[in-house]
């Protein structure tokens, strides 16, 4: 089984998610937070990791997903990119799964338009679907959007 | 090649690029004094040396051409031939042969395919002229290095009052006479000092003549600075953690310690930042050679001094000034100095003057660039900001002098201009000061006409660790730089009601009679302005500087002064102009760093001229703010869009058809006294040619040291923060396509402007004129 690839899995909802264990740096439970103001809606706020300060993005909203409910703290998955590490918010961390890639599928095109365009295959597991995350695209957040700058300069 | 002899190649690379910018001085040096023999001494001595090891390593065509060069200044440095200007230019040219051998040999390990052979020829043919008497030149040795001075036993001793200087030329006459022994033996036996005294002085010598400087100093990779910098900023900000702590434990011995620890890390900091400073002479050195060339190119005489080239900088602040300074100085010699024959017309020296001018002042650098040419007419300036949409009339009215001089830095003032005498300032004052400002610097004009121009850029020491104030609002706080800070002013609840008054809504303040701005923090950072007026709590004014202007921001809570380490944001966050960073505070908690020009800008205080001039307004504003690419772009032909980097662009250009010649198979013009290619950027993109038009449109790029110009249909605009990559294209001659103003845009590739250019008029154009 030399192509089985390990994955870092979590749940968002009901969702069951993976992504490539080469790009975890690390799993955290919560961490304070400084809030970002005029920052784009997906990014929580900054942590501070050993002197690091690492983006917290809130995967729940990055993906469309309904708000987590209130006073449930989310976990963080440090992913290494190549600009530095950045933190992704999500209910509950799983254990690492050993899977071979042959086996995924093309995400079906009923799912969400969001978490398609981020969800790079399935997994058909014995018990549940794992759906691949492009981390790479997830935490590709742009700059606020302009609409929201105005209105809040408005305000 | 193993691991030794890359080691070997290495060294070799770093110590013959030391010794090139030093001759690049030394021959604008000799240039005014050709008959010193000294520096014609270490001129000779460096090429012999270059000669020397690439013949060892067996880099034979750097060999070959160093080694006529070097036949060429040992006849210098003899007294055998004169320095000429003609043979300047041809040895500055083999310098520059050599650098890009050095540069090839440091990325492919050899000397590369180039042939040299024109530089080598005019050498040889230098050479040749009046070589009557020497048919063959021997092998000139290189000469020893002189001895350090040491100051002889006897001088010591009488410096320090204890002998007379007859005494100790008494003993000298004796040794002289015979008397094998030392001078302070004779001078103990004659009873005229104790052997303590002696010793003493002994000493002293030792320490007069010092350690050599091989021996005090070593090589350090910049690399392994930047790590120190960091830990050292790591420390700092653990520093601050452990003194926090130990203020809320109350434990005597403990805060004795972390008192020791801040003392300590303080003294740290300082000596890495100082292993960090360099001379910002280091960056001047290049200087002369660029004033040097760009004067002869444009025939004017310029004769550049400097003033405070010790004073320090940190590495990357000196790194990113490196080229706005250049660039300023390009300018002062390409537009503020005149002509010979203006000058003298003008009643001035027909040699211009250029000052560059170092100095530290409260914890900032100065630097300015002081010439004596035409100076800046405001009034022709306020003109053209008019004419150009950047200030309308009214604003124009109210602008004192010096506000409309500081328009030259405006996006969009001389660039997007046809070539225009007006101002005569050329293209990309904006982009240096955009990279000044990012640096924490600002940049500063003044000019008298017919006096001259003066250009005063202020930059902070160091950027790793600034000192910063902390304000904020309920459990955020902020962190703004002190360098932009002015004073605070404190309000209690009933003056705050009373003190801020509101002009059709927007918030002033008096301070003392004049009216201050107002920025509401909350406000700023986009949160509701009532929550902030609502309380009749106290609240504080920052009084900030944000390019020209001052304005007061509001904040419900100062905290504290602080080291910060200033870390940068994730490229999630880049895209808010408000923030400059983020930091760690004592408590572990992040803070982010007020970008202070930001504040001002999304408030509006400086909007009024940085966004309407524009004519767009926010959206091309805040376009502006991200990090991208500045283009030229424009209409190659029949309406295709091509985007050229404004970072290679020199000048816009118009040339009458009738100016245009050929010179082989390339078209070309005369332009400020050199050969200017011109290529047609529609037929290097294969699609046909421009109309004919009279006269032609011309962007004028630099290649390297030479310009190339690119005929184009029309010149269209400059547009900010263009992203590249948007897939490569197959297409030669195009780097990529990205989308701007809604339409797909070619962006050009500079490599393959290079490449149409025939090589030879490149390369040898200078020669021809080195000949005539």
């Amino acid at each position: 089984m030399a192509n089985e690839r390990q994955f870092c899995t979590f749940t968002l909802g009901d969702g069951f998610f993976g992504v490539e264990v080469e790009k975890v740096q690390e799993v955290l439970r919560y961490q304070d937070m400084t809030f970002v103001p005029l920052a784009p809606a997906e990014v929580t706020g900054l942590i501070n990791l050993r002197g690091q300060i690492v983006t917290a993005l809130e995967l729940r909203r990055r993906l469309d997903l309904p708000e987590r409910d209130e006073g449930v703290r989310p976990m963080n998955i440090v992913i290494r990119t190549d600009d530095g590490a950045l933190s992704l918010l999500v209910d509950q961390i799983g254990d690492v799964l050993l899977v071979d890639p042959e086996t995924f599928e093309e995400p079906p095109e009923t799912l969400e338009a969001k978490v398609r365009e981020l969800v790079t295959g399935v997994c058909k597991l014995e018990d549940r679907l794992l759906l691949l995350l492009d981390v790479d695209k997830a935490v590709e957040v742009g700059a606020p959007a302009e609409e929201a700058r105005e209105s809040a300069y408005a305000g | 090649m193993d691991e030794e002899m890359r080691e070997v190649i290495e060294e070799f690379l770093v110590e013959s690029h030391e010794n090139l910018d030093q001759l690049d001085q030394d021959f604008v040096a000799l240039e005014r004094d050709p008959d010193d023999r000294d520096v014609l001494a270490s001129v000779f001595r460096t090429i012999h040396t270059i000669k020397g090891t690439s013949g060892f390593l067996g880099f034979t065509k750097l060999e070959a051409l160093t080694h006529v060069g070097e036949s060429l200044l040992s006849r210098l440095r003899d007294g055998d031939l004169r320095l000429t200007a003609e043979s300047t230019t041809a040895l500055l040219a083999m310098v520059d042969a050599v650098r890009a051998m050095l540069a090839s040999i440091e990325a492919e390990g050899h000397d590369g395919e180039f042939q040299y052979d024109a530089i080598i020829d005019l050498l040889t043919d230098l050479n040749a002229a009046e070589a009557v008497e020497r048919a063959l030149e021997p092998e000139p040795e290189p000469e020893p290095e002189p001895e350090p001075e040491t100051p002889m036993l006897g001088e010591v001793l009488v410096e320090s009052g204890q002998v007379t200087e007859e005494e100790v030329a008494e003993a000298v006459s004796e040794q002289a006479e015979g008397d094998p022994r030392h001078v302070g033996e004779i001078l103990v036996e004659k009873g005229t000092v104790e052997p303590a005294q002696v010793l003493e002085a002994l000493h002293a010598q030792a320490e007069k003549a010092g350690p050599g400087v091989a021996d005090s100093s070593i090589r350090v990779d910049v690399g392994l600075l930047d790590k120190l910098m960091n830990l050292v900023g790591e420390l700092v900000l653990s520093r601050n953690q452990v003194l926090q702590y130990a203020t809320n434990l109350n434990d005597a011995a403990f805060v004795a310690n972390s008192q020791r620890l801040n003392l300590i890390t303080t003294e740290l900091q300082e000596g890495v930042m100082k292993t960090r400073m360099q001379p910002i002479g280091n960056v001047w050195n290049k200087l002369p050679r660029v004033v040097r060339d760009l004067a002869q190119a444009c025939g004017k005489h310029v004769a550049l001094e400097m003033e405070g080239r010790d004073t320090e900088l940190d590495k990357t602040v000196l790194e990113a000034i490196k080229d706005p300074l250049t660039h300023l100085v390009r300018n002062s010699v390409d537009h503020g100095i005149e002509a010979p024959e203006d000058r003298a017309e003008a009643g001035k020296p027909e040699e211009g003057r250029l000052l560059l001018r170092a100095y530290h002042e409260s914890g900032l650098v100065n630097i300015e660039i002081i010439d004596d040419g035409a100076g800046i007419d405001v009034d022709k300036v306020r003109a053209k900001a008019i004419e150009r949409g950047i200030i309308n009339n009214d604003q124009a009215a109210r602008m004192g002098d010096r506000e409309v001089m500081n328009l030259i830095f405006q996006p969009g003032f001389s660039t997007a201009a046809k070539v225009t005498n007006v101002s005569g300032r050329g293209v990309g004052m904006d982009v240096v000061k955009t990279n000044i400002e990012k640096i924490g610097g600002t940049v500063d004009v003044q000019s008298r006409v017919g006096e001259g121009t003066t250009l005063k850029i202020k930059i902070p020491l160091t950027l790793a660790i600034i000192p910063a104030l902390i304000v904020g609002h309920g459990e955020a706080r902020y962190a703004i730089p002190q360098v932009s800070l002015l004073e605070l002013v404190r309000l209690e609840s009933e003056q705050a009601k009373k003190s801020i008054e509101r002009i059709q809504g927007a918030p002033v303040y008096r301070l003392r009679g004049k009216l201050l701005p107002l920025v509401y923090l909350r406000e700023a950072l986009g949160e509701h302005a009532e929550d902030a007026q609502s309380h009749n709590d106290a609240v504080s004014i920052v009084v900030l500087q944000a390019d020209e202007q001052q304005f007061g921001l509001v904040v419900e809570r100062v905290d504290d002064t602080a080291e910060i380490v200033v870390k940068p944001l994730g490229k999630q966050l880049k895209g808010i102009p408000v923030f400059a960073g983020a930091t760690i505070m004592g408590d572990g908690h992040v803070a982010l760093i007020l970008d202070v020009m930001g504040v001002a800008q999304r408030s509006k205080i400086l909007s009024e001229l940085h966004d309407k001039g524009l004519g767009a307004g926010e959206a091309d504003a805040a376009a502006r703010r991200k990090d991208g690419q500045t283009m030229l772009l424009v209409d190659a032909a029949g309406g295709r869009r091509i985007a050229v980097p404004l970072g290679a662009v020199a000048r816009l250009e118009q040339f009458e058809t009738s100016k245009l010649e050929w010179a082989g198979s390339q078209q070309v013009v005369q332009y400020t006294g050199e050969l200017l290619p011109i290529l047609s950027v529609a037929s290097l993109l294969g699609f046909g040619a421009p109309e004919s038009s009279d006269p032609i449109e011309v962007v004028v790029v630099w290649q390297g040291d030479r310009q190339v110009g690119l005929h184009v249909a029309e010149i269209l605009d400059i547009v900010e923060d263009v992203e590249l990559g948007r897939g490569t294209s197959t297409n030669p001659g195009i780097v990529g396509s990205v989308v701007i103003q809604d339409k797909v845009t070619d962006v050009l590739d500079m490599r393959a402007v290079v490449a149409a250019v025939d090589p030879s008029l490149l390369t040898d154009s200078r020669f021809e004129e080195a000949r005539v």
